[in-house]
């Protein structure tokens, strides 16, 4: 890991993942099979590329770190058994903590949204989810016609299911939120 | 005895950190020594005079070198020693670069360490014996395992020097892989018009033995007298009297049930068949697994209309013994296959290609078929799944190849080659299509083999793609192929027609079993291993047993009769004497105080350990002894340490030897 | 028959059916689920985005309440829970430095190990001779296309399930329970996952891919065994018909339905009725086929 000595962000990334990026040499497979390829904005093996030659304003602001689905079609046939979307993982973590504004503000806002709902009753609500993130991105219609299908077949409830002991689990949040400070 | 110490300073690599002449100085201080001097480069002509002289006029009868490893100049500095009157073993070397000067970096401890050195390669000399070399008389025979190109070319080579050959075939023809090839990179000549008339030429041979369809089976002896069993496998077919009419091939009610190695599965042979037409020799073979008389006790179609009475149905397989003198491996290589892998193989295979149910996704040596005048389709490119000719072909390299995940880390190195020809002969025979190779680099170092290449691309326009296909979906009778362009950063989809994957050059399955049979070394892929990758690239750590070809990593047809060439030197360069000197240093059994428990032999890596009856004058045994042949012994001691009654010296490094080095070292 | 069981949010909202057929279907089988109290989210598709910390913090607090209540295995329903309490455990064996600040967080100590089955696993340890005995309508001329997505049988070496390409597993449920499994190629393609609410246009594009393949291959239904995939088959196939008029509608059922039906349960019992897609017309198939 010769980067690693001078680079703390390479280092961080390495720590994060449990893999070197050198171990990319780029055939680029990962992107031939990612299924949401012809959204992103950098190809998935450039983001390894980008990382490698310490690019990683490049990196973080793209999109494809935000759109990554973690689905693993790319580290199940990398042949150098590269892990990529740890990779994924590590970049948006990096992002958050450097307060770099995500290239995909939906989806974080969609995942801010979901932990919240976590972090309050324990569990997933879907209601308050999909209410909380409406609410942070306007974006009002969508699945308008879903919806009241979900509430007639009983699938959303409009109470949390909260568990007993929600303080275990806001512990584990503070925990995790006093480490990105 | 009068000792003398040359001191060497290799100019400034051991000078630098080494005082040599305070060596030198010291040296003359201990038990034994006369004479004791330094010199800048004591491996130069002028420093081995000094040598000699000091022999001559000191009358020295046993000399220290304190100088490189004595893997570089031991012999030079024996052979000048011997010049000059003093047996060669009375010669020790002391390592004062490699063991000292290299690894330390200030001249105190440097030149400290160096007099420890000298002073315990003297005390060593003080107690060696004058040795002699051991002479073997050498079997002038070679045997040649493999027939593809690599063991053909090597047979006549030898053949050609006036030696005899014994060529073990496992086929039922020789002829190899490349006897399967269409047309040949870079020059695009035709396969079988170049290989037929070596194999004829082979089988021509009055110096050759050709045994086809046999395996060798066991190995005993060593470098210029081996003794070789071969197993000649049951052809059902009398070989002397068989006129390979062929007349059973054609009456045999079979034709379907077998798929045809030699066409890749892309065609059936019958159950009594000749693998093709110019198949050397052209004798038939039974399949067992498939004739229906073998099956059910019916039929002998072929031994009724067998004019020669040539088929029998009880043969048996046969033993055969062969001295030889030397041995050459040419086993070869075969593809890694694209099909679903079996439990506990090390390779995985690729679902996301299919597993190899696609009847259109095929593997380089179906498209060399395809391809090949004599092949299935007679040489038009017909995809197999439905006769029509293919409009989009496209070619994935790599398959197999640098991928540690499902395949092997090596680079398979031809396919880059055969992949740009595959592409070419497709768009010269089908002018309307479109051909696409994914690469990840394109290595085509070789003779007008970047060239070729770029031939491919710019005037028989095969797109090349960067990047490896993640995967292929059937969808009707198109293959759609996902793949990325990683120069344009662009996902890139082709709804191929067919699709040829040029997977890994693996190693012959049974090639680990082969290299445990003749006690040579192989690396985990299953290659065999030489002795030196550079400097002894084809010789093998057994004495007399040599690599040619692809048995030895992924190699193409010139760097295989290349390499068969250099092997085949090799044995002629031990046919070259009558008799073969071995070094002295080898075990020797204490007969009165061994035991007779043979863990000596247990251990032994090189089976030289044999029994010997000790007998009273009245001829009754008295016991059993351990007893060291020294045609087989590589001196390596493990008898010597394993032995529990210490009755196993090791000659030249015996336990007194080893500790009065010990001793002169902890005297410091 | 006693299992451990971690049902996830979903099962208890929009996979409300996957629940209810799966205990329908255990019912029959005479095996009992034991619930892991009190459990809480595993994360799911969220957790890792932001933290790697709390992506394995979450449901090792689970692995640690199901130790507590002395459970030997727990079955996750839900594939991406399975996932993610796989990938806990993994991390929480072979990382120290990660497991003591989790069980810092929880002020828990955590102990190895736990065997941790997918649904699929599931079925295979109660046994297919078992499932075929309680088989009272086989699922004669139903075609069926199994559905695996991602999160069942990748990362391979962490869920060690199956074969990651061209997995088997499901398939062999479905001949046991007399229907026949149909060739396709969009098993182990991504649906999407959870961009379902920030991006429905990719789910919807992918959701389509895999419908069309099946429906191509002459595919009756679809069989899940997740609820984020089969949220996303099943809910977008609405908008898909909205844009195409010719898309042939296909029904995407979770493996515990199909059962269901083969066993002779009420297809209310087993929430047939809660799909966005008819189900329904489904078992009228099956009773058809058994006139």
């Amino acid at each position: 890991m010769s980067h690693a000595v001078h680079d703390p962000i390479y280092q961080e990334i390495v720590d994060l993942t449990g893999q070197d990026p050198a171990l990319c040499y780029q055939c680029g497979k990962c992107s031939a099979g990612c299924p949401i390829r012809e959204y992103e904005d950098s190809a998935p093996n450039r983001i390894i590329r980008y990382v490698q030659l310490g690019f990683y304003d490049k990196a973080l602001t793209s999109s494809t770190i935000w759109l990554c689905a973690s689905c693993m079609t790319c580290s199940t046939r990398c042949p150098q058994e590269y892990e990529l979307p740890r990779l994924m993982d590590a970049l948006r973590e990096i992002a958050i903590k450097k307060n770099i504004k995500p290239a995909e503000e939906k989806v974080y806002k969609f995942h801010k949204a979901f932990l919240k709902q976590i972090k309050n009753n324990g569990r997933a609500f879907e209601f308050g989810l999909v209410r909380d993130y409406k609410l942070s991105t306007f974006d009002l219609m969508q699945d308008v016609e879903a919806a009241p299908g979900m509430f007639l077949k009983g699938k959303i409830s409009l109470m949390p299911h909260k568990i007993k002991d929600r303080n275990s689990v806001k512990k584990i949040f503070k925990k995790s939120e006093g480490d990105e400070q | 005895m009068k000792i003398g110490v040359f001191i060497c300073y290799c100019g400034e690599n051991i000078g630098r950190t080494v005082d040599c002449a305070a060596v030198a100085k010291a040296a003359a201080k201990f038990p034994g020594v006369v004479h004791s001097e330094d010199y800048k480069y004591m491996c130069s002509d002028p420093g081995q005079n000094l040598i000699k002289q000091a022999i001559r006029e000191k009358g020295l009868d046993a000399v220290v070198v304190g100088s490189c490893s004595p893997h570089m100049h031991e012999k030079t500095f024996r052979k000048a020693c011997q010049s000059a009157g003093v047996n060669p073993y009375l010669v020790e070397i002391a390592n004062l670069r490699e063991h000292c000067s290299w690894i330390h970096d200030d001249i105190p401890s440097g030149t400290r360490k160096s007099i420890d050195l000298i002073r315990i390669a003297v005390e060593k000399v003080r107690r060696n014996a004058p040795l002699v070399p051991i002479q073997v008389p050498v079997t002038k025979r070679a045997l040649v395992i493999g027939g593809g190109i690599s063991g053909i070319q090597a047979a006549l080579d030898i053949a050609n020097s006036g030696f005899e050959v014994v060529l073990v075939e496992k086929e039922p023809s020789i002829g190899g892989h490349m006897s399967q090839l269409s047309e040949t990179f870079p020059t695009l000549d035709c396969s079988q018009c170049i290989l037929t008339p070596r194999m004829v030429e082979v089988y021509q041979h009055p110096k050759i033995k050709l045994m086809s369809y046999s395996e060798v089976q066991s190995l005993e002896g060593f470098i210029g007298n081996f003794k070789v069993t071969i197993r000649k496998k049951a052809r059902y077919v009398k070989d002397e009297v068989c006129t390979g009419c062929g007349l059973c091939v054609q009456k045999c009610p079979i034709k379907k049930l077998a798929y045809s190695e030699f066409e890749e599965g892309l065609a059936t042979r019958p159950a009594v068949y000749v693998p093709f037409p110019q198949a050397v020799p052209n004798i038939p073979v039974i399949d067992k697994n498939v004739c229906t008389y073998f099956k059910s006790g019916k039929c002998q179609m072929c031994k009724k209309v067998c004019g020669r009475e040539a088929i029998d149905f009880e043969q048996q397989d046969q033993l055969i013994q062969e001295e030889v003198g030397a041995i050459i491996v040419a086993t070869g290589y075969k593809l890694y296959s694209i099909g679903k892998q079996e439990e506990g193989s090390p390779y995985k295979g690729y679902g996301e290609y299919g597993y190899g149910q696609y009847k259109d996704v095929i593997n380089g040596l179906q498209f060399e078929r395809i391809a090949s005048a004599s092949g299935p389709t007679s040489g038009e490119i017909l995809r197999p799944s439905d006769n029509k000719e293919p409009k989009k072909i496209v070619f994935i390299q790599c398959v197999g190849s640098r991928d540690e995940s499902k395949g092997f880390s090596y680079c398979s190195k031809i396919c880059c080659m055969y992949t740009a020809k595959h592409a070419m002969l497709y768009k010269h025979k089908v002018h309307d299509g479109e051909a696409y190779v994914f690469y990840m680099d394109i290595r085509a170092g070789g003779k007008m083999y970047e060239e070729f290449v770029r031939r491919a691309i710019e005037e028989d326009g095969v797109k090349y793609i960067r990047g490896r296909v993640s995967r292929i979906f059937k969808d009707g009778d198109k293959y759609k192929v996902k793949g990325e362009d990683t120069i344009s950063g662009m996902p890139v989809e082709i709804d191929a027609d067919m699709v040829v994957l040029a997977t890994a050059m693996i190693a012959q399955q049974e090639a680990p079993k082969l290299a445990q049979t003749l006690g040579i070394p192989y690396d985990k892929h299953g290659f065999l291993v030489e002795v030196h990758p550079k400097l002894r690239p084809v010789e093998t750590s057994t004495g007399g047993i040599f690599l040619a070809g692809a048995c030895h990593s992924p190699r193409d047809i010139p760097e295989s009769v290349s390499m068969a060439s250099a092997a085949a030197a090799k044995a002629l360069v031990l046919f070259g004497s009558d008799m073969l000197e071995r070094e002295p240093i080898i075990a020797k059994v204490n007969d009165s105080t061994c035991a007779g428990c043979f863990y000596c032999q247990k251990v032994c890596a090189y089976s030289a350990i044999e029994r010997k009856e000790i007998r009273d004058r009245k001829g009754n045994l008295i016991k059993t002894v351990a007893y060291v042949n020294s045609g087989l012994c590589q001196g390596c001691g493990t008898c010597n340490a394993t032995c529990p009654s210490k009755s196993v010296e090791l000659i030249g490094f015996t336990d007194e030897q080893i500790f009065a080095e010990i001793k002169a070292f902890s005297m410091n | 028959m006693n299992f451990g069981y971690y049902p996830g949010c979903s099962l208890s909202g929009t996979g409300r059916e996957f629940d209810k057929s799966l205990k329908e279907v255990l019912k029959v089988l005479d095996v009992k689920l034991d619930e892991v109290k009190d459990w809480s989210c595993c994360g799911a598709s969220s957790a890792h985005v932001t933290s790697h910390f709390l992506s394995v913090a979450l449901p090792a607090r689970n692995l640690i309440l199901a130790k507590e209540q002395n459970l030997e295995n727990v079955v996750a329903p839900c594939a991406a829970c399975y996932n993610r309490l796989l990938g806990a455990q993994e991390e929480m064996n072979s990382n120290p430095i990660l497991k003591e600040k989790v069980e810092s967080a929880i002020e828990k100590k955590y102990t190895n190990h736990l065997n941790i089955l997918n649904l699929v696993d599931l079925f295979n340890n109660i046994g297919l001779d078992k499932v075929k005995e309680k088989v009272k309508h086989p699922l004669k001329n139903i075609n069926a296309a199994c559905y695996y997505g991602c999160l069942l049988v990748r990362p391979s070496s962490l869920t060690k399930f199956d074969d990651a390409e061209q997995p088997e597993e499901m398939e062999k449920i479905i001949t046991t329970l007399g229907g026949k499994a149909v060739e396709w190629n969009y098993k182990v393609e991504c649906c999407g996952a959870a961009h379902s609410i920030a991006h429905t246009e990719i789910v919807k594009n992918l959701s389509k891919k895999i419908l069309d393949d099946a429906i191509k291959n002459n595919a009756d239904v679809i069989v899940v065994a997740c609820p984020m995939c089969h949220s996303n088959l099943d809910m977008r196939q609405k908008n898909i018909v909205k844009e195409n008029k010719d898309f042939k509608e296909i029904p995407v059922l979770y493996l515990t339905e199909l059962m269901g039906l083969a066993f002779g349960i009420d297809e209310k019992k087993l929430g047939l009725d809660l799909h966005f897609i008819d189900a329904m017309k489904l078992s009228k198939k099956l009773e058809e086929a058994a006139v």
